[in-house]
């Protein structure tokens, strides 16, 4: 019983930092973008067309508060942001948060399918890897492997696209096929069309993280497959896959958990390059024509979201982190 | 434990195959219901209210939905739309008669009062306002002939009427749920006539995801039965890249794309399922020669020096592959003031003579800035024409950045050499140089984006006298001395009218639909 309240005392401390770390995250983030946003251009310049005069642009900017002086538009930003304001979108003309919202499941759900194809993946293959290090199969997934990391994924994309859609006609080349809506999530993973959409991106996505861990399995499996207790477990007359798969993976995992973690903002950071390519209507599309169109509050709010995704993935982590290997004790506790 | 998780994981695949198979029999429906364009072009329309925005995209909106006045011919000629005739009635005023038995998608009939409504909706577009300025008004005569006019005589009315889709007023009259009128323009905001729309035009908005999905159905109503046009549904999508573009055109996905980037050109036009058109386009692509940064632009030599330096043939060769015209002034053919005997004139060794002439035989140092992605190829022509400046010694400094950015160093003339694309909302000659060769005049906003600072009287006095000249010969003999008096100063570097360019599946009669404005007329779109 006193145990219980210890914890819940440390996962109290634990929850309050955390917020603390994310609230300051989100003032730094908001802070820089404001500072940067005149850098990427004048958002009144794409609401009008060219032959408007100066004399209605400035009317339009005045109107719009896009004339005060930095620290009053950012003031009234962070007024606005706590009431869960964060602007409006110039170019779409709505609230930004919905527009991010309405954005987020086609970015989940390619980020999902491509973990999935990387777990599902990496992981008996690393394994093979690791156990048959010599064989020819294993040295080809390693050639294999390098070539992936170095190609660039618009680079994948486009090639997937020309070998799937252009020349064979099996799968569709753009767009998110047809979507069904279960409340205000648009999913493409319940119709058959809605998957022929997804295979393309999420292959490409996965293309940049799919050999690293295949990579990463195999060098852990490896040097795991040396230890002192995997050779007693051997000595003990164990079976093959009892040692490979009980005793070696799970202690695999520890390292790869991780780095799959860290890994996950690289994937967002991915996903604006494929998006692009896919005219995948996901955040990382709309974050790019956001940037071209200097449609700032989107700017802002967008990095504010990523910022808040960041902070959720790595608290996860933590936790999770210290579920598998209690030795490590979550941050807070003494 | 195991198992309920079997048995949840059974469900959902259950749950999904149903889902699918409840799919496939509305796609099935969907099939039988008539011709189906998928169009995919590089952005969608911004919004549903046709004022809100003074674009191609958003005026190639409006000829789906709503019906202009009269509209333009491939020819370039006027045609009746919701005018049947017009017959000017004296010096400001001219009389339109309109079609009868026209409706609204909301059913209401059209009439003279919503041709003044929308006038008067124009005026007060922030976007539109400037091309109506010259107009004092719509005078109804009855429900079907109204006056338009003008507060002095205008070369430009019929023009203007093109700009003219009558909008529903009773449908815009009001107020929204939010207490908002439906018929303001707003730009920062949602708005009723953002999202709703009720114009005469053959296409209704039936669904609409911005960025996503536009989908067009054909109008049970629409009262132009003589139309060829056999397509009942446009699904819009659009594909911002390029090479994802044309996969989709090439991959069968989409029926029809616009615009195609000039290096697939080829592909598009070598495949067996595939036609491309072309088209020489009105738009110029110019370099302006900042004469108040620089003294030595003041010397009209030194200008000509540039101009018969730049190879703007070899560009529109080399960089453009041939997807652009090469051009000696600014209205390509066809417009009023287009003159054919002014040709592009490179000539390397009388360049290098006129800089010798001028007194900068050993040349001088000078900055220019681009922008990277709003014209076809722009970085590139950009980096050629410095190396060809380079020949004449003079060393060029290039900067090039996204448009978003590009704009505003523009308008603070940030560098000496500046290049700018113009193409005239008005579909005229004069309008080139209203913008880009007057003397700059903060109060008139002509020569507003004139940061060559090119300041000539004679232009300005030929340009002005065109607007009020109602006589076309007398006016394009105007125009044409202006395109001459450029053409011998030097006021600005051509270099080429960019090509239009529409790529769609064989079974598309796209020719006839297709023109200089690039407002291709889906209503006509036959299908076979």
């Amino acid at each position: 019983m006193l145990l219980f309240m210890q914890l819940d005392g440390l996962m109290f401390a634990f929850t309050v930092r955390r917020i603390t770390q994310g609230i300051f995250v989100m003032l730094v983030i908001s802070f820089l973008c404001f500072t940067i946003q005149h850098a990427i251009g004048d958002p009144v310049r794409d609401i009008v067309g060219i032959s408007v005069s100066a004399a209605e642009r400035e009317a339009l900017r005045e109107k719009m508060g896009l004339n005060d002086p930095f620290l009053t538009q950012y003031v009234r930003f962070l007024g606005k942001a706590v009431q869960g304001d964060v602007g409006m979108s110039f170019f779409f003309k709505k609230p930004a948060l919905k527009v991010i919202l309405a954005k987020a499941p086609a970015t989940l759900e390619l980020v999902f399918v491509s973990s999935l194809i990387i777990i599902f993946a990496s992981v008996p293959l690393g394994i093979y890897c690791a156990i048959k290090p010599r064989s020819i199969l294993s040295r080809t997934i390693m050639g294999l492997s390098i070539v992936g990391v170095s190609i660039p994924v618009f680079l994948t994309a486009i090639m997937l696209i020309y070998i799937f859609s252009v020349e064979l006609h099996w799968l569709p080349s753009y767009g998110r096929g047809q979507l069904v809506y279960i409340g205000g999530w648009g999913s493409g993973l319940l119709t058959l069309d809605g998957w022929k959409h997804l295979i393309l991106p999420s292959i490409a996505l996965s293309s940049i993280m799919l050999p690293l861990f295949i990579r990463l399995i195999r060098s852990q499996m490896m040097e795991i497959l040396e230890t002192e207790y995997i050779k007693f477990a051997w000595a003990k007359g164990l079976r093959k896959r009892r040692i490979w798969f009980i005793h070696a993976f799970k202690n695999t995992l520890l390292p790869v958990i991780t780095v799959g973690g860290v890994q996950l903002g690289t994937m967002i950071a991915f996903t604006i390059l494929t998006e692009t390519v896919f005219q995948w209507q996901g955040l990382g599309f709309l974050f790019i024509e956001a940037v071209e169109r200097a449609d700032t509050t989107l700017l802002v709010a967008y990095l504010m979201v990523v910022g808040v995704i960041f902070v959720v993935v790595n608290t996860i982590v933590d936790i999770i982190y210290g579920l598998v290997n209690p030795m490590v004790r979550i941050q807070g506790s003494k | 434990m195991k198992k309920s998780l079997w048995f949840i994981i059974g469900l959902v695949i259950i749950a999904i195959i149903v889902v699918m198979t409840m799919q496939k029999k509305e796609e099935g429906e969907v099939a039988l219901a008539g011709k189906t364009l998928k169009l995919a072009m590089d952005a969608d329309p911004v919004s549903l209210d046709p004022h809100v925005q003074l674009s191609g995209g958003m005026l190639q909106y409006s000829h789906m939905v709503f019906d202009p006045l009269i509209r333009w011919t491939k020819t370039m000629d006027l045609e009746p739309r919701l005018a049947t005739r017009w017959e000017r009635i004296d010096d400001n005023t001219m009389r339109f008669f309109l079609r009868e038995g026209v409706k609204f998608h909301s059913g209401n009939p059209f009439t003279a009062k919503d041709v003044k409504w929308t006038v008067e909706r124009l005026k007060k577009s922030q976007d539109f306002k400037g091309l109506f300025e010259p107009f004092e008004g719509v005078n109804v005569i009855d429900d079907y002939t109204c006056d338009l006019v003008t507060k002095k005589p205008y070369s430009l009315v019929l023009n203007m009427a093109t700009y003219i889709f009558p909008m529903d007023s009773a449908f815009y009259t009001g107020t929204d749920e939010s207490g908002n009128p439906k018929d303001a323009i707003v730009k920062t905001g949602p708005s009723f006539a953002l999202s709703h729309e009720s114009g005469t035009g053959k296409y209704m908005v039936t669904k609409r995801e911005q960025g996503v999905e536009t989908v067009f159905e054909a109008f049970a109503d629409y009262w132009d039965i003589n139309s060829p046009g056999n397509v009942d549904k446009i699904v819009l999508t659009p594909i911002k890249n390029d090479a994802t573009r044309v996969a989709a055109l090439l991959s069968g996905d989409v029926d029809f794309i616009m615009p195609v980037p000039p290096q697939d050109y080829d592909r598009v036009a070598n495949s067996e399922n595939s036609q491309l058109i072309t088209m020489s386009g009105s738009r110029i692509i110019t370099f302006q020669l900042n004469q108040n940064r620089r003294p030595e632009f003041k010397d009209p030599k030194v200008r000509l020096a540039i101009v018969y330096a730049v190879n703007n043939e070899g560009i529109v060769e080399t960089i453009m592959k041939g997807t652009a015209t090469a051009a000696a002034q600014q209205a390509p053919v066809g417009f009023a003031g287009y003159k054919p005997d002014l040709k592009p004139r490179y000539d390397l060794e009388k360049a290098q003579a006129l800089m010798k002439e001028a007194g900068y035989a050993d040349g001088f140092t000078c900055s220019m800035i681009a922008p990277n992605n709003r014209y076809v190829n722009d970085e590139k022509i950009s980096e050629a024409v410095v190396s060809m400046l380079a020949k004449i010694n003079i060393k060029v400094n290039l900067k090039t950045m996204p448009k978003a950015q590009y704009w505003d160093e523009f308008d603070a003339q940030v560098a000496d050499i500046q290049m700018i694309g113009w193409h005239p909302d008005t579909e005229d000659s004069a309008n080139y140089s209203e913008f880009l060769v007057m003397c700059p005049n903060k109060e008139t906003g002509y020569g507003q984006y004139n940061s060559g600072n090119y300041c000539n009287p004679k232009v300005d006095e030929l340009v002005l006298a065109s607007q009020t000249e109602t006589d076309p010969d007398k006016r394009s003999a105007m125009l044409q001395e202006v395109e001459q008096i450029l053409y011998d100063d030097a006021a600005y570097v051509p270099l080429h009218w960019q090509n239009l360019s529409w790529a769609g599946k064989k079974n598309l009669n796209i020719e006839p639909i297709v023109n200089v404005m690039n407002f291709p007329y889906f209503g006509d779109l036959v299908l076979d």
